[in-house]
C-alpha cells in the first residue's frame, strides 16, 4: 500500500503523518490519535456521531480522506477542554439534560459550537437546522436544543 | 406527615455527565489491548439455504489470518436462547436469516480480514423461504426448526367470562385487522465486544456495549462449558440500547470469548452499522384481529382478540414479549368477556425480540384505534367512552386481576391530559370538517392511455389554505411493572461508606445511557442525608455483585432502586445504633439525616457531622457495607387460562397528539405531543423529561416513518440513509407531565417511565391523523403511500441506498 506524508494542523498543533491517502480522518484520529471523543455510528455520513471541525466547519469525519487534509485546521472534541464556548456548552448539556447515553454527544456539542463561531444569536429553527445531521436516539433532541438555545442567551448579551 | 426530600425528586445532574460531554466517556470500541486480534464475521449470502461446504484454502495460509472459529471449537452449548435453545453460535449446516454467522475470522487487521472474506467460497443450496408469518402454520409451510415439527414458538389463550354470551349483549360489534411493521432499535453506537484472556485460572474477561452483563456471562459460561465465576462481564459505557443490545451481544461475546481462547490474545469484534442492522434482532411486527361488542351507551361487553406476532428465525423473547401483549391487549378497560390468543411464529425473517415497549405498542395501536371507532358509533369523544370503559381503583383486569394495592390512576391521567389540551372540542371540531386525502378527478392511477385524463382540471388544485388539516388523538395504557410472571424478578446493590463519610455504590443493573447510576447515587444520598456528589458509583463488573437478572422491562428503579434503598437503610440503622451508644439514648430515639449531618430529633437533640459518625463507627470495628437485596412480590398465571395477577403493580399513561395532515402529499406534522404519566414517584426529574422526550421520538418514529422492510428475508434498510429515524427536525412541542400514584412498592413508591412513554405515541398520532383526515389506517407505520392510498408501496426488485 502506498503512504502519502500530510500536513495539518490538530487540535492547535502541527502534524504530520504517513499514511494510506484513502485513510479516513475519523480512523486517523481514533487510531493514529488515539482521539477516541469522536465516535462512529453509520460511516456514511448519516448520523453525525464522527462529527469534527474542519477549518471552523462542521464535518463528517468519516467521509473525510487523508489526502484531502493537507493544510486544514482539524478540531475534535479534545480540542476543545479548555476553551470558553464550548466549556459553556458542555455545562448547559449537563444542566438540561441533554445527555443521555452520550454517544451522539460529542458530535452534537461540536455542531452547536460550530453554529455558535458563526452566529451568536440563532434563531431555534437556526440551531435545529445545525443538528439536523446529528442523530440522537436517546433525547428526542428537546434538551439538546434547549442546552443550545441557554448557551445562545448566555453568550450574546452579557447586559440582558 | 409529608416526607420532605432533599435530593430525591429535585433536578441532578448526570453523575458521568463530565465524561460524557467532554469525550472522555469509555464505550467498547474506545478500548484497546495490547496484541489485540480483531474477528470479523463470515456469512452466505441467502436466507435460507443448506450449506454444503466452505472452502477456506485460498485464504488460511494467508499471515493476515490467525485463525478461523466456527461451531467445531464450541466445547459447551453449541445452541442457545433465553427460553428455547434455538439459536447457533455458528451455524454449520444450514442458516435461517439473513444475518446467520459461519465462521469468524480472525487476524490482526479488520481490514485485511474483509478483503480476505471475498475469498472464501461457500458452496450452499437455496431452501424455500418462508417470509409470511400467516402462513408459518399451514401444513405445507417450511419449518424453520425441523426438529420442533411446527414453526408455533409459543400460543398463549387467555378466557374470560363467557365471550358468547358478551356479544349477544352487544348493540354493535365492530371486527377490524391492524398490522404493525418490523422495526430497528437503531442505537446510535453499534455493537463492541473484547475478549481477554486472563491465563489458566482466572478465566475471561469481556468488556462490551452489553445491555445485560449477567445473561451475557451465563451464555459465554455455558457455550465455553466454564464456571460462572471464570467469566467476567465488564460493561463499557453503552451508546444506547433500548432493549437492543441483549441477544446479539451474548452471542458476539461468546465468538470473542472463543476467538480469544484459540488465539491467547484479545479479540475485538466491532460491527459497523451494516452489520448492526443485518445481525441484531427487531421489534416484532404484529398482525392484529380485533372484534368488539359494545353498548349503544359506549359500554364495552366482549372484546375477541387474535394476534399473530413474526418471530423471525429464532424464539429469542418471542415468549416473553408475546405473553405481555395477552396480558395487555384489551388496553386498560374493564371488559367482562375476553378471549384471547396470541402466537408467534417462526419465518425467515430477521428474528425479533426485546425493544422499548416490549409486545405492548402493537396491541396499544389497535385497541386505541378501536376504541375512537367505538366513540364515533356511539356518537361520544374518545375520552368519554374511554372514561366508560376505563380500569378503576379495585377494577378487574381481563387476566382476573383486581387493582388493589396502588392508586389506579387511569382517569386522573386521562382528564389531566384532556383538560390540558383542550381536546373534546378540538376533536369535534376537526371531526366534523375532516375530509380523505386528495384524490384527482382523473383517478389518481391514470395510465396515460387518454391523454386527456392527464391533464389537471380546476378542482384538482388543493386552495393553500385547505392544504394541511388538523387533527387530535389520544391513546391510553396500563403497564405491568418490572418482569410480571415471565420470571425471577429480583435485584441486589452493594453499597460501602467509608470512613471519611464518602461512599462506593454499584448495583447489579446496568447502566445503558438512561441515568441508572444518578438515579440510584440520588436515592442513597436521600437515605444518608449525602449530596449525589459523596457517591462513587463502581463500573458495573459480574464479578463484583451478585446476578440482579436483566436491566429490561423498565425495572431498574423498581427493583434495583428498591435495593439500593435497602443497602442504605442497613448503613444507616447501624450508624443510628453507633449514636444510640455514643448520646446514651434510648431506643425510642428518631434521627435525621440531611446535609452530611445527623441529628437527633427528640432528647438529647444533638447533631454530629456524617463524616465524624463515619469515622467513629470505624474505629468500633462496625461494617459499614451492606448489600441491599430486593424480591419483587409473588405473581401468578395459569398458562390454561390466561388468568392470575400477572404484575404486581401498574403504571397509567395518556398522550394527546396533535397533528397536521397535508392532503396533497399524505405528510403528517407532529405539533405537538402532551404526555401525561403515572410512574409513580418521580425520583430523578431531570432523567424522566429525558424519558419522555426521547420515549415519545422514537414512538412518533414508529408511528410514522421506521420500517424494515425484509423482502424474502432480505432486509432492504442497512444504514442511516434508509432507515430514517426522527432528526431534530421532525417533531414538534412535547409536554411532559407527571401524576405522582402511591404505591406501597418501589423506592417511595417509585416505578417505571422508560416504556410507557413510547408505547403510545403511535397509536395517538393514529388517532389524531383519523380526526384530521376523517379516514382511519390500520397499518404502521403511517407513511405518504398509507395515507394516500391506505396501502404500502414495496419496490420488490430495486436495490437502494447501501445495496447500490
Ligand atoms: S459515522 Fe460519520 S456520519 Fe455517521
Ligand atoms: S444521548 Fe444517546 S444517542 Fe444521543
Amino acid at each position: 500500500m502506498k503512504f502519502s506524508t500530510i500536513k495539518f494542523e490538530l487540535n492547535g498543533k502541527p502534524v504530520e503523518i504517513e499514511v494510506p491517502p484513502a485513510m479516513r480522518l475519523l480512523d486517523i484520529l481514533r487510531e493514529t490519535f488515539k482521539l477516541t471523543g469522536t465516535k462512529e455510528g453509520c460511516g456514511i455520513g448519516e448520523c453525525g456521531a464522527c462529527t469534527v471541525l474542519l477549518n471552523g466547519q462542521a464535518v463528517a469525519s468519516c467521509l473525510l480522506l487523508a489526502g484531502q487534509l493537507e493544510g486544514t485546521k482539524i478540531t475534535t472534541i479534545e480540542g476543545l477542554v479548555h476553551d470558553e464556548r464550548m466549556n459553556l456548552l458542555q455545562r448547559n448539556f449537563l444542566e438540561c439534560g441533554a445527555v443521555q447515553c452520550g454517544f451522539c454527544t460529542p458530535g452534537m456539542l461540536l455542531s452547536a459550537y460550530a453554529l455558535l463561531q458563526k452566529d451568536a444569536r440563532p434563531t431555534t429553527d437556526d440551531i435545529k437546522n445545525a443538528i439536523a445531521g446529528n442523530l440522537c436516539r436517546c433525547t428526542g433532541y428537546k434538551q439538546i436544543i434547549q442546552a443550545i438555545q441557554k448557551s445562545t442567551e448566555s453568550l450574546s448579551d452579557p447586559d440582558q | 406527615m409529608k416526607k420532605e426530600f432533599s435530593t430525591i425528586g429535585k433536578h441532578i445532574i448526570r453523575e458521568d455527565g463530565w465524561e460524557k460531554v467532554t469525550g472522555q466517556a469509555k464505550y467498547g470500541d474506545d478500548f484497546n489491548f495490547p496484541n489485540q486480534l480483531f474477528g470479523v464475521p463470515v456469512r452466505v449470502p441467502a436466507v435460507h439455504a443448506k450449506i454444503n461446504h466452505i472452502d477456506y484454502s485460498e485464504i488460511i495460509s494467508d499471515p493476515d489470518l490467525i485463525a478461523v472459529c466456527n461451531c467445531s471449537d464450541i466445547p459447551g452449548s453449541a445452541k442457545i436462547g433465553p427460553i428455547r435453545k434455538d439459536q447457533p453460535i455458528f451455524c454449520s449446516e444450514r442458516v435461517v436469516t439473513s444475518g446467520d454467522v459461519l465462521s469468524l475470522l480472525v487476524g490482526p487487521s479488520r481490514e485485511k480480514l474483509l478483503q480476505l472474506r471475498e475469498h472464501i467460497r461457500i458452496d450452499y443450496e437455496p431452501l424455500p423461504i418462508l417470509s409470511d408469518p400467516s402462513k408459518a402454520l399451514e401444513d405445507d409451510a417450511v419449518l424453520i426448526h425441523p426438529e420442533f415439527k411446527t414453526n408455533l414458538i409459543v400460543h398463549y389463550p387467555l378466557r374470560k367470562g363467557d365471550i358468547e354470551k358478551g356479544f349477544q349483549q352487544s348493540d354493535e360489534v365492530i371486527e377490524q385487522t391492524y398490522t404493525t411493521q418490523c422495526i430497528e432499535h437503531a442505537y446510535v453506537e453499534p455493537e463492541v465486544v473484547i475478549a481477554i484472556p486472563m491465563g489458566k485460572h482466572k478465566g475471561i474477561k469481556i468488556i462490551g456495549s452489553i445491555q445485560n452483563p449477567y445473561t451475557a456471562r451465563r451464555i459465554v459460561a455455558s457455550v465455553l462449558n466454564w464456571p460462572l465465576t471464570k467469566v467476567r462481564i465488564i460493561q463499557a459505557e453503552l451508546g444506547g440500547s433500548f432493549g437492543g443490545k441483549d441477544d446479539t451481544m451474548n452471542i458476539l461475546a461468546a465468538r470473542a470469548a472463543m476467538a480469544a481462547l484459540k488465539t491467547g490474545r484479545p479479540v475485538k469484534i466491532c460491527y459497523d452499522r451494516e452489520d448492526s442492522i443485518l445481525e441484531s434482532y427487531k421489534r416484532h411486527p404484529y398482525v392484529m384481529h380485533y372484534k368488539v361488542g359494545f353498548s349503544r351507551n359506549g359500554k364495552i361487553r366482549a372484546m375477541k382478540i387474535d394476534i399473530l406476532a413474526d418471530g423471525g428465525g429464532y424464539a429469542s423473547m418471542s415468549p416473553f414479549v408475546t405473553w405481555r401483549s395477552v396480558v395487555q391487549a384489551t388496553g386498560p378497560y374493564e371488559i367482562d368477556h375476553v378471549w384471547t390468543d396470541v402466537r408467534a411464529v417462526y419465518t425467515n425473517n430477521p428474528y425479533t425480540g426485546a425493544m422499548r415497549g416490549f409486545g405492548s405498542p402493537q396491541p396499544i395501536f389497535a385497541n386505541e384505534s378501536l376504541m375512537d371507532e367505538i366513540a364515533i358509533r356511539t356518537n361520544k369523544t374518545p375520552d368519554e367512552v374511554r372514561r366508560i370503559n376505563a380500569l378503576r381503583q379495585n377494577s378487574i383486569t381481563a387476566s382476573g386481576q383486581k387493582l388493589t394495592s396502588h392508586d389506579v390512576n387511569l382517569v386522573t391521567v386521562l382528564d389531566r391530559a384532556v383538560e390540558e389540551t383542550g381536546f373534546s372540542k378540538k376533536w369535534r371540531s376537526n371531526h366534523t370538517a375532516s375530509c380523505g386525502p386528495h384524490t384527482l378527478s382523473t383517478g389518481s392511477e391514470g395510465n396515460g392511455d387518454d391523454a386527456s385524463k392527464l391533464i389537471l382540471k380546476e378542482n384538482d388544485f388543493i386552495a393553500s389554505s385547505d392544504l394541511f388539516k388538523k387533527g387530535i388523538g389520544l391513546a391510553v395504557s396500563y403497564r405491568g411493572c418490572s418482569l410480571g410472571a415471565e420470571g425471577v424478578d429480583a435485584a441486589a446493590a452493594y453499597l460501602s461508606v467509608q470512613p471519611d463519610g464518602s461512599a462506593y455504590l454499584v448495583s447489579g443493573l446496568a447502566e445503558n445511557g438512561q441515568g441508572l447510576r444518578t438515579t440510584f447515587s440520588m436515592i442513597a444520598a436521600e437515605v444518608l442525608g449525602l449530596s449525589v456528589a459523596d457517591i462513587y458509583y463502581l463500573e458495573q463488573d459480574t464479578g463484583v455483585i451478585p446476578d440482579s437478572g436483566p436491566t429490561v422491562a423498565s425495572r431498574s428503579t423498581l427493583m434495583g432502586g428498591a435495593a439500593v434503598k435497602e443497602a442504605a437503610e442497613i448503613v444507616r440503622k447501624r450508624l443510628e445504633k453507633v449514636l444510640m451508644d455514643h448520646w446514651n439514648t434510648t431506643g425510642a430515639a428518631e434521627f435525621n439525616f440531611s446535609d452530611h449531618h445527623v441529628y437527633a430529633t427528640g432528647p438529647p437533640n444533638q447533631r454530629i457531622r456524617f463524616p465524624e459518625l463515619c469515622e467513629m463507627a470505624f474505629q468500633k470495628g462496625i461494617s459499614l457495607a451492606a448489600l441491599g437485596w430486593y424480591a419483587g412480590p409473588r405473581v401468578d398465571w395459569d398458562e390454561e387460562t390466561g388468568q392470575g395477577p400477572a404484575y404486581f403493580t401498574y403504571v397509567y399513561g395518556c398522550q394527546v397528539a396533535e397533528v397536521r395532515v397535508n392532503i396533497g402529499t399524505g405528510e403528517v406534522y407532529v405539533d405537538r405531543i402532551v404526555a401525561v404519566h403515572d410512574p409513580g414517584k418521580v425520583l430523578n426529574l431531570l432523567g424522566a423529561h429525558g424519558q419522555v422526550f426521547g420515549g415519545v421520538t422514537q414512538g412518533a418514529g414508529y408511528g410514522l416513518w421506521e420500517q424494515i422492510n425484509s423482502l424474502s428475508g432480505q432486509i432492504q434498510e442497512l444504514n442511516f440513509d434508509q432507515y430514517l429515524i426522527p432528526t431534530s427536525n421532525d417533531i414538534g412541542e412535547i409536554v411532559p407531565i407527571f401524576i405522582e400514584g402511591r404505591d406501597k412498592y418501589g423506592p417511595w413508591g417509585a416505578k417505571s417511565l422508560g416504556e410507557p412513554t413510547l408505547e403510545l405515541t403511535a397509536a395517538a398520532i393514529a388517532n389524531a391523523v383519523r380526526n384530521a383526515t376523517g379516514r382511519r389506517f390500520f397499518n404502521l407505520p403511517l407513511n405518504l403511500e398509507e395515507i394516500m392510498l391506505g396501502r404500502k408501496l414495496i419496490n420488490k426488485t430495486a436495490m437502494r441506498g447501501s445495496h447500490v
